[in-house]
């Protein structure tokens, strides 16, 4: 075990930025902190940094407690979010910075910086300055800073936030390989989902300084601890249903709800993948109207809307697309395969329910 | 003056296209009204110090220089600006770091509280001294029953330009600290340098253009100061006179040649604005790319 956060809370005034967050984090791993900016991810990275010092909890890096080490002992490497370099000194200088203030010999100096040059492809870069350097450039050499006194964590700020969309890609690709090869602790915080689920082992999902949940990045798909980090994570679909004689009723929906009171209120929840489409008005139960298509490159994303007026989101291959000869303005009907009950948010969620397809008849019997 | 600090750079580098509505004719003539004025309220003026100081050609000039209470002049306000611009180059960087790098209460009043020498009458400032420093004032009794001068002597000279250089070097660091924020000291910090360290490679260095530059209009202005020292100082030749009390002697005085005496040193002062007027050019460019720096570097100005 690499990190332990136990109980910590950060007290800003009045102000609760992180709650009671206890998690760890496994020797080797990339974990990514997710959530809302003002979500309390990056006071997290702060304290194991010891940049900020919790109000409560205690904080153990490779079983060590670390409250009262300070910053300069915790042997942590830190990128921040503008990178911080040092604009008066060159490349080489920012990356020997470290190795300089623990007193490394010349020689030893030398060669990390050289190692790091090579490592993170910095060459020929060495006497340039930081403002001489493109985005991408600056972070690599914000990293190669942090790395060079061997750290036993890397713990980076929004690392892909001040790049732009094209160049944050490599980058992401790139640091999942520098870490497989270096296989070192890190920890990054991200306000992306898609880059949470694409680039870590592990995320750890925050809003307002409370940890929803952590997992793999499929489980949190898959399994969301509650309605928030249902919403957060991928898109839903989320209804509201008035429970009457047992079918929960949203519009023309109908949905199972045996056991819940006349004129309760449940809300259910279901991936676009759930929606499925038939150009056959017959074959499912509700009709809508393919009211607008997204391209997003091989997957399609649409939005129908039903006679009353609600509007569900679906996601097709290009090819369904095509098979189904979908456009907009097409007529299909649907059925949504399986959803879940949501609770209230920070509550557990339901299983995930399964309707089979003649549900309509079903719930018709049902009553 | 020298004495004017820019409080707000950014309307010099905001590009305005207002000049193009204008009418080629009321261009002309704004321009030349400009450059009428100052040439006629600045440029000429300056001439004049050096043409009347030469007036009598070089010999009288050198001598009036050479002149012992002259001499002493000199040494004494190099003594007083020697000790005021290391001080208050010390006091302003601490202030600017602990305003641009830290919240606490009372914050706002110490950004007022520095600006004040620039607000106050310089002969304000020099009776302040006399109100508390002499015979008829809180501490004088006191001071005189202990056999410590200050007003009339040495120390009440350095407490007035002490006061009135004060703001200076703050001005000039708290804008260019707060663009640059303290990330780039924390970075130091989680690379294991410890505060002094950080301060010394990292601070010190991304500002030193700054630091200059104030430092350049302390001096300046601390060399240069009439009003307040005026109050405070007995004015004895030879003890308790700096260069531009020794100006103003010399010029009331009705002896031979001591009108061309006074522009002989008046001179010396106007050199010294005029190396003054070169350097700050150079430093102002200097920090302006700081300033063009610290900002690049910074992701959220974009």
């Amino acid at each position: 075990m690499s990190i332990e956060i136990r109980n910590v809370s950060k007290h800003f005034g009045e102000v609760a930025a992180v709650d009671n967050v206890s998690f760890t984090v496994k020797e080797g791993e990339l974990l990514a902190l997710l959530g809302p900016s003002g979500g309390g991810k990056t006071t997290v990275l702060r304290m194991i940094a010891g940049l900020e010092v919790p109000t409560e909890g205690d904080l153990f890096i490779r079983g060590e407690r670390v409250n009262d080490i300070p910053v300069q002992k915790r042997n942590i490497g830190f990128v921040f979010q503008s990178y911080a370099l040092f604009k008066n000194m060159n490349v080489l200088k920012n990356i020997a910075f470290g190795l300089k203030i623990k007193k490394w010999k010349k020689k030893a100096i030398e060669e990390r910086v050289r190692e790091l040059i090579d490592l993170l492809g910095l060459d020929g870069l060495d006497k340039r300055y930081p403002h001489q350097l493109s985005g991408g450039q600056r972070q690599r050499v914000a990293i190669a800073r942090a790395l060079a006194s061997k750290p036993t964590v890397l713990l980076l700020d929004e690392p892909f936030g001040a790049v732009d969309a094209k160049i944050r890609q490599d980058l992401r690709d790139w640091l999942v390989r520098l870490q497989e090869e270096l296989k070192l602790t890190t920890l990054f915080v991200t306000h992306d989902q898609e880059e949470a689920m694409e680039v870590s082992n592990r995320i750890v999902i925050f809003s307002r300084g409370h940890l929803e949940q952590i997992a793999t990045p499929r489980e949190v798909y898959e399994q969301p601890a509650n309605e928030f980090v249902a919403r957060f994570i991928g898109v839903m679909n989320v209804l509201e249903l008035v429970v009457d004689k047992g079918v929960g009723r949203c519009s023309e929906l109908r949905f199972p709800a045996a056991g819940y009171a006349d004129g309760e209120r449940i809300r259910i929840g279901f991936r676009p993948f759930s929606v499925q489409l038939s150009p056959d008005l017959k074959q499912y139960p509700y009709q809508a109207v393919v009211r607008h298509t997204f391209f997003l490159g091989v997957m399609l994303r649409l939005e129908l809307e039903l006679p009353s007026g609600l509007v569900l989101r679906s996601r097709i291959s290009k090819e369904d697309y095509a098979n189904l000869a979908l456009y907009d303005g097409r007529k299909v009907s649907l059925h949504i395969r399986n959803y879940r009950i949501l609770s209230r948010e920070n509550e557990p969620l339901g299983p995930e329910l399964v309707v089979p397809e003649n549900s309509s008849i079903f719930i018709a019997e049902g009553i | 003056m020298a004495g004017t600090v820019k409080t707000n750079r950014s309307p010099s580098r905001q590009k305005s296209d207002r000049g193009s509505e204008e009418s080629p004719f009321s261009r002309a003539v704004l321009i030349s009204v400009a450059l009428l004025f100052a040439f006629a309220l600045l440029l000429l003026p300056l001439v004049n110090v050096f043409a009347q100081a030469l007036a009598h050609g070089w010999r009288l000039y050198w001598r009036s220089l050479v002149n012992p209470h002259t001499l002493s002049a000199i040494r004494l306000t190099l003594l007083v600006a020697l000790i005021c611009v290391p001080l208050n180059a010390l006091f302003g960087l601490t202030a600017a770091w602990a305003i641009a790098k830290f919240e606490f209460r009372g914050k706002a009043l110490l950004t007022a509280v520095i600006d004040l020498p620039f607000a106050v009458s310089p002969v304000v400032t020099g009776l302040m001294f006399v109100i508390l420093f002499g015979m008829q004032g809180f501490f004088g009794h006191w001071l005189d029953e202990h056999n410590v001068h200050i007003i009339f002597a040495v120390p009440g000279i350095v407490l007035a330009t002490l006061f009135v250089t004060f703001p200076f070097v703050a001005r000039e660091l708290i804008p260019l600290m707060q663009t640059t924020g303290s990330e780039q000291e924390q970075a130091a910090l989680t690379l294991g340098a410890s505060g002094l360290k950080t301060f010394w490679h990292v601070t010190l260095p991304s500002v030193k253009w700054g630091l200059l530059y104030g430092i350049i209009l302390c001096n300046a202005r601390a060399i240069g100061e009439f009003g307040a020292v005026s109050v405070v100082s007995s004015k004895i030749a030879g003890q308790t006179e700096t260069l531009p009390l020794r100006v103003e002697k010399l010029h009331l005085s009705a002896t031979a040649d001591s009108a061309t005496a006074a522009f002989a040193v008046a001179s010396l002062l106007a050199v010294l604005a005029l190396l003054t007027l070169g350097l700050k050019t150079f430093l102002e460019w200097k920090t302006e790319r700081e300033y063009e720096r610290a900002q690049q570097m910074d992701p959220a100005a974009k």
